[in-house]
């Protein structure tokens, strides 16, 4: 029988705890601040930075741009890491692990050598057209995908893990082309991990900000990107309103998965 | 089709052929094989087919230009390798290096303490005491760095929580300058990175075999020297892998320090950042950049060498 965590053990991980919590619940009477500047309420509440999310339209527009932006890097970085892995799966090459490794760059290297190397490539982009290269939406797409694959690759090629090789030798036996093998029995049997990796994908690209601070300036101004404006240029009180709006989604979907989910996770 | 003709001529061979036989039956393997070579297994040219886009893409995208920044380092203002010895011999930048470097350690040992606790109770505790856990650890986990990071100031900075409660209890006089240092941007980092290290550490940790430490219980060891002589050791491995995954982070970490050190406490990405954009020496950023890749490149090998078990999800 397992001997269960002592009160040291619990006193420690409770402490963690607050601590991991803390910040999350410190920006919520910071959001009912009257003031324009970060401070405590004081016993006067107001909802004006709330009201200010509604009313100042850079709030929305960037919230559109950023599922814009998520909806098409998602569905392109999942269409590129489901074809790559697949293609790994089905051949396994002498050099598929260094394939991977290679395909897994973006996530391994630090995120400000990747923004670093992003801008190089969208600014050289932006001399052969103004619309597609830096500060662009589309130049923010296609550093996102960069940025998202790798994720994409690593829990599509867990869930091929998972298929039974033995289903498709049959198919193969049965003389199954290999688009009928994908189509037919592979992508069947690995819908659930595809659908996990492009939901993945989307939020990661919905809260990048390492990269996309480098590569937009004042035309592709995501919703993270307009964040990081009241958070660091100046301190902004919306931004909590904002963040406690993201913190009560976030919330509601993981209490929600844990109520649903019948068997543990551990 | 081709399986089963090769089939055929393997069995041909197990009756026992003659020495005439054998010549035929290997011509007959030959042009079994040829027929395999003229028509092709279409799957591996769908395999290569498929493999291609991403590797093509990122080939283009991601490689080519960071060989362009590789290239900046050593042109940029002048051919040489003169920005790569300003790292060293450059008090400021030195300096830099110095304080990610320290911020790392520091940043390593408290996380990976802070997430063994976490990790413990995640995987050996009751029902409840796991789900409790669980939440704490995955609610900051999904949230944006943004907001986090904005938490913290909400918590240290001059009006923030710390600092009105303390003057309310009139305990300080005037506010402590808690956000803006090292101090908060070790916070900051640490808040991060702690659900990453959890996430080996647990898995090392449920690997741990129990009559282990039931054996240890019914020789009579009272249950911190059962910690300390037999579980600690036996996760060894996840600690030695949560540790390089939150160093690895953090020695290229831009957003949270940035945010939270205020320019004052300025890290290595962060000196990239301000390089680019706001005192234009691209050639110094550049030269950073390819030092980070070095360092991580070579910390990530030494990681797949020490804690693969841990990563993998065992240590047996």
């Amino acid at each position: 029988m397992i001997q269960r965590p002592g009160p040291i053990a619990l006193l420690l991980a409770g402490l963690v705890s607050a601590f991991m919590l803390a910040p999350l619940l410190a920006v919520v009477p910071i959001s009912f601040t009257p003031a324009r500047f970060l401070t405590m309420p004081h016993g006067h509440l107001s909802l004006i930075h709330y009201r200010e999310l509604i009313d100042d339209p850079d709030w929305a527009r960037s919230i559109l741009l950023s599922l814009r932006i998520g909806v098409v890097a998602s569905a392109i970085a999942t269409a590129l890491a489901l074809a790559f892995s697949l293609g790994v799966w089905m051949i396994q090459p002498r050099f598929a692990a260094l394939m991977v490794g290679f395909v897994l760059l973006p996530m391994i290297a630090p995120p400000i050598v990747s923004a670093m190397t992003l801008y190089f490539f969208l600014t050289s982009l932006s001399e052969v057209s103004g619309a597609i290269g830096y500060d662009t939406w589309f130049g923010v797409t296609i550093a996102h995908v960069v940025m998202i694959t790798p994720f994409a690759v690593v829990m599509i090629l867990v869930a091929l893990a998972q298929v039974d090789r033995r289903i498709d030798l049959a198919a193969r036996g049965l003389g199954a082309s290999a688009l009928q093998r994908i189509f037919k029995v592979i992508l069947p049997n690995i819908r659930f991990g595809v659908m996990m990796a492009a939901l993945m994908a989307f939020f990661l690209s919905w809260e990048e900000i390492g990269v996309t601070l480098f590569i937009t300036s004042v035309n592709a101004i995501t919703l993270p990107r307009l964040m990081w404006m009241g958070v660091h240029d100046n301190i902004d009180p919306a931004v909590a309103a904002i963040s406690v709006v993201l913190i009560v989604i976030t919330t509601l979907a993981l209490v929600g998965r844990m109520a649903l989910q019948r068997e543990e996770i551990v | 089709m081709r399986l089963r003709r090769l089939t055929a001529v393997s069995s041909l061979a197990s009756v026992g052929a003659t020495d005439g036989d054998a010549d035929r039956i290997a011509a007959a393997g030959r042009a079994a094989r040829s027929e395999g070579a003229m028509r092709p297994d279409n799957s591996v040219w769908t395999g290569v087919c498929l493999m291609a886009p991403l590797l093509c893409f990122l080939a283009i995208v991601y490689v080519a230009p960071f060989l362009g920044v590789a290239a900046w380092s050593v042109t940029l203002p002048k051919l040489g390798l003169g920005q790569y010895e300003r790292l060293v011999g450059d008090p400021l930048v030195f300096s830099v290096f110095v304080r990610t470097f320290r911020i790392c350690l520091i940043v390593t040992i408290v996380s990976v303490a802070a997430a063994y606790a976490i990790a413990y109770v995640w995987v050996r505790g009751t029902r409840l005491e796991r789900r409790l856990v669980e939440f704490c650890i995955l609610i900051p986990f999904w949230i944006s760095i943004l907001t986090r990071a904005f938490g913290w100031l909400a918590l240290l900075s001059n009006r923030g929580l710390v600092n009105s409660w303390l003057e309310a209890a009139g305990l300080i006089a005037a506010p402590l300058p808690l956000a803006y240092q090292e101090f908060s941007v070790v916070l900051g980092i640490t808040h991060v990175l702690t659900p990453f290290a959890v996430f080996p550490l647990a898995s090392s940790m449920r690997s741990v075999d129990e009559r282990v430490l039931l054996a240890a219980r019914g020789l009579g060891a009272s249950r911190l020297r059962i910690f300390w002589r037999v579980f600690l050791p036996m996760t060894a491995s996840g600690v030695v892998g949560a540790a390089l995954i939150v160093f690895v982070f953090t020695l290229g970490f831009f957003v949270t320090p940035a945010i939270l050190g205020g320019g004052r406490s300025i890290m290595a990405a962060e000196l990239v950042w301000l390089r680019m954009f706001q005192s234009p020496d691209w050639g110094l950023g550049a030269a950073i950049s390819v030092t980070l890749v070095a360092l991580v490149g070579a910390l990530m090998a030494a990681l797949f060498r020490l804690a693969r078990p841990a990563l993998i999800g065992g240590s047996r």
